[in-house]
């Protein structure tokens, strides 16, 4: 496909972004796992020995936390909820079942990725919180201990929800075929732009076609001038 | 660790279906019995725990009190406390010999999430491994006592052995071989908790009507327990817990919630294997190209109708200025 049927869905900036939360969350998910369940001692075989994972754990922990926060400032206004996102979680069970309704407008993501947004940025912040409290190298020793049994405990709470969202992120861009491909070339095609974000699709065609009229003036100025 | 002693009887961060040597189990329980009644706190048994165990806690500095060091540290694995209280209006100076309490069930082992970094022998030892041990501090929110301290050097947990090295070769810890005043015993726990007894009738005629044994069960009793003169009011004795227990959240995080989250995750590959095959995914077919190539040349046409209209409006409206 040339790109001139296609649509930039992601900046590069952000699909780097994103490459690094996936490699840093897969090791940190997989360490933080052989922590919390011990008798899956391979998880954490990724960062190399137990006394490793937990050196390495945190600081990796701390930078997907920095990403995220970049992910927020640059996403967030992409994820703010309206009317029609109402509509759509109406429709829920009908676009599990793969049966779309094709007349709801969905933007640059829908109500179900907005809501994985805000659970990942919400998260993310508790897990962070909690993991300084008990982050025994350097943190710990300054909290009370009812508050560093919270946190262990919160800590682990807030990992396997999400976890658990992540494995669904996931799973949603495998099942949406031409998600992973856009997160990678940052471009998807205008057909799966319509089909899947509907609203969004019309914005940059409507850029587009604003582009055109602007060009199609100027040389028509020009023209003018000449005469 | 290459001398084995194969009677361990709880490992931690393993499985119970895969319990560690025990051949050797066949063991009587030992308990560490300290008679805070006699002990007169001149601290031998600090000084014989670092000369046998070859620790040389940090040069600590008076804070107004004779605790010194002030606090339990990875190389001070006892200390003396001592407390100023009135009891009945009578003022008294309590002194106790703070430590690992060798719990029978024994929160910091149920915490640790690193393999056998922690054991407890057949006799009740609660023991830290320390080459397995990967410093997570988990042990600390465990403990009901206070007891392990994380090292800043090499980031392992400390605490009081019970001298395990000298019970092995059928000798008493080294604290108890030291205390000039006989105030620390030594023995099977069934044979320490008779001899408490006696203790604790001639304290109560002596009038200490309070007095009593220092053994919670709700940690499952202690390997290491107190004949105290206020037995009704340990945590006079410089905050020793009066009713110690492994928090109960610490239980759940360890306990219900590690099957809950597992069936979690179970539960979520099974529902999206089955939606991937019940639903199968969600293409951009041939049918869905053509649609958009039609509704894109005709959303073209009509915005450029629109527009142009207003373009040429508005060179309209300039040439009648």
């Amino acid at each position: 496909m040339n790109k001139q049927d296609m649509l930039l869905r992601t900046p590069l900036l952000v699909r780097f972004c994103h490459v690094f939360i996936v490699i840093l969350f897969i090791l940190t998910a997989l360490s933080g796992l052989s922590l919390f369940f011990p008798s899956i001692k391979a998880f954490g075989l990724v960062l190399g020995t137990p006394q490793l994972v937990r050196e390495l754990h945190p600081f990796l922990g701390g930078i997907v936390f920095i990403l995220l926060m970049f992910m927020l400032i640059r996403l967030a206004h992409h994820n703010i909820p309206n009317r029609d996102d109402v509509r759509w979680l109406k429709h829920i069970n009908r676009i599990i079942a793969g049966k779309e309704p094709e007349d709801i407008p969905i933007g640059k993501y829908n109500a179900g990725q907005k809501i994985l947004f805000w659970c990942i940025m919400s998260l993310i912040t508790v897990l962070m919180i909690t993991g300084i409290i008990m982050w025994r190298r350097y943190f710990a020793q300054y909290f009370p201990i009812d508050i560093l049994r919270l946190a262990i405990f919160f800590h682990s709470l807030a990992a396997i929800g999400l976890i658990l969202l992540i494995i669904g992120h996931a799973y949603m861009a495998f099942w949406v075929k031409g998600s992973v491909k856009g997160m990678i070339s940052g471009y998807v095609s205008r057909a799966w732009a319509r089909k899947n974000h509907s609203k969004w699709y019309h914005d940059e065609m409507n850029k587009i076609y604003l582009e055109e009229q602007k060009t199609k003036q100027a040389q028509s100025n020009v023209q003018q001038n000449s005469q | 660790m290459s001398l084995q002693t194969q009677d361990i009887i709880k490992r931690s961060a393993t499985n119970r279906l895969t319990p560690a040597p025990k051949a050797r189990e066949f063991q009587q329980e030992v308990a560490k019995l300290i008679d805070v009644t006699t002990c007169i706190g001149c601290k031998a048994c600090q000084v014989a725990c670092s000369e046998w165990n070859d620790l040389r806690a940090e040069i600590s500095d008076t804070v107004g009190v004779y605790d010194n060091p002030r606090d339990l540290a990875p190389k001070a694995w006892t200390v003396m406390r001592y407390s100023e209280v009135e009891v009945d209006g009578h003022f008294q100076w309590l002194i106790r010999k703070d430590g690992c309490m060798h719990c029978s069930d024994p929160g910091c082992l149920k915490s640790c999430p690193a393999e056998g970094a922690i054991i407890q022998y057949a006799n009740g030892i609660v023991d830290f491994q320390s080459e397995h041990c990967i410093g997570c501090g988990y042990c600390v929110a465990g403990c009901p006592f206070n007891i392990p301290r994380i090292s800043k050097e090499d980031n392992r947990a400390y605490k009081c052995t019970l001298c395990v090295d000298r019970i092995a070769v059928g000798q008493e810890p080294a604290c108890v071989k030291t205390c000039p005043t006989g105030a620390i015993h030594f023995g099977t726990k069934e044979d320490m908790i008779t001899y408490a007894d006696e203790r604790i009738v001639d304290l109560k005629n002596r009038g200490f009507q309070n007095a009593g044994l220092y053994n919670p069960q709700q940690v499952g009793g202690t390997h290491v327990m107190y004949v105290l003169h206020h037995a009704n009011q340990p945590s006079l004795y410089h905050g020793l817990p009066n009713n110690p227990h492994i928090s109960e959240i610490v239980k759940f995080w360890k306990g219900a919630w590690k099957p809950i989250s597992a069936a979690a995750f179970v539960a979520t590959f099974a529902g999206l294997v089955f939606h991937y095959m019940a639903v199968g995914p969600i293409e951009v077919e041939e049918d869905d190209v053509e649609r958009e190539k039609e509704f894109e040349h005709q959303a073209r046409k009509a915005f450029h109708a629109k527009n142009a209209k207003t373009t040429s409006t508005i060179i309209e409206e300039n040439r009648h200025e």
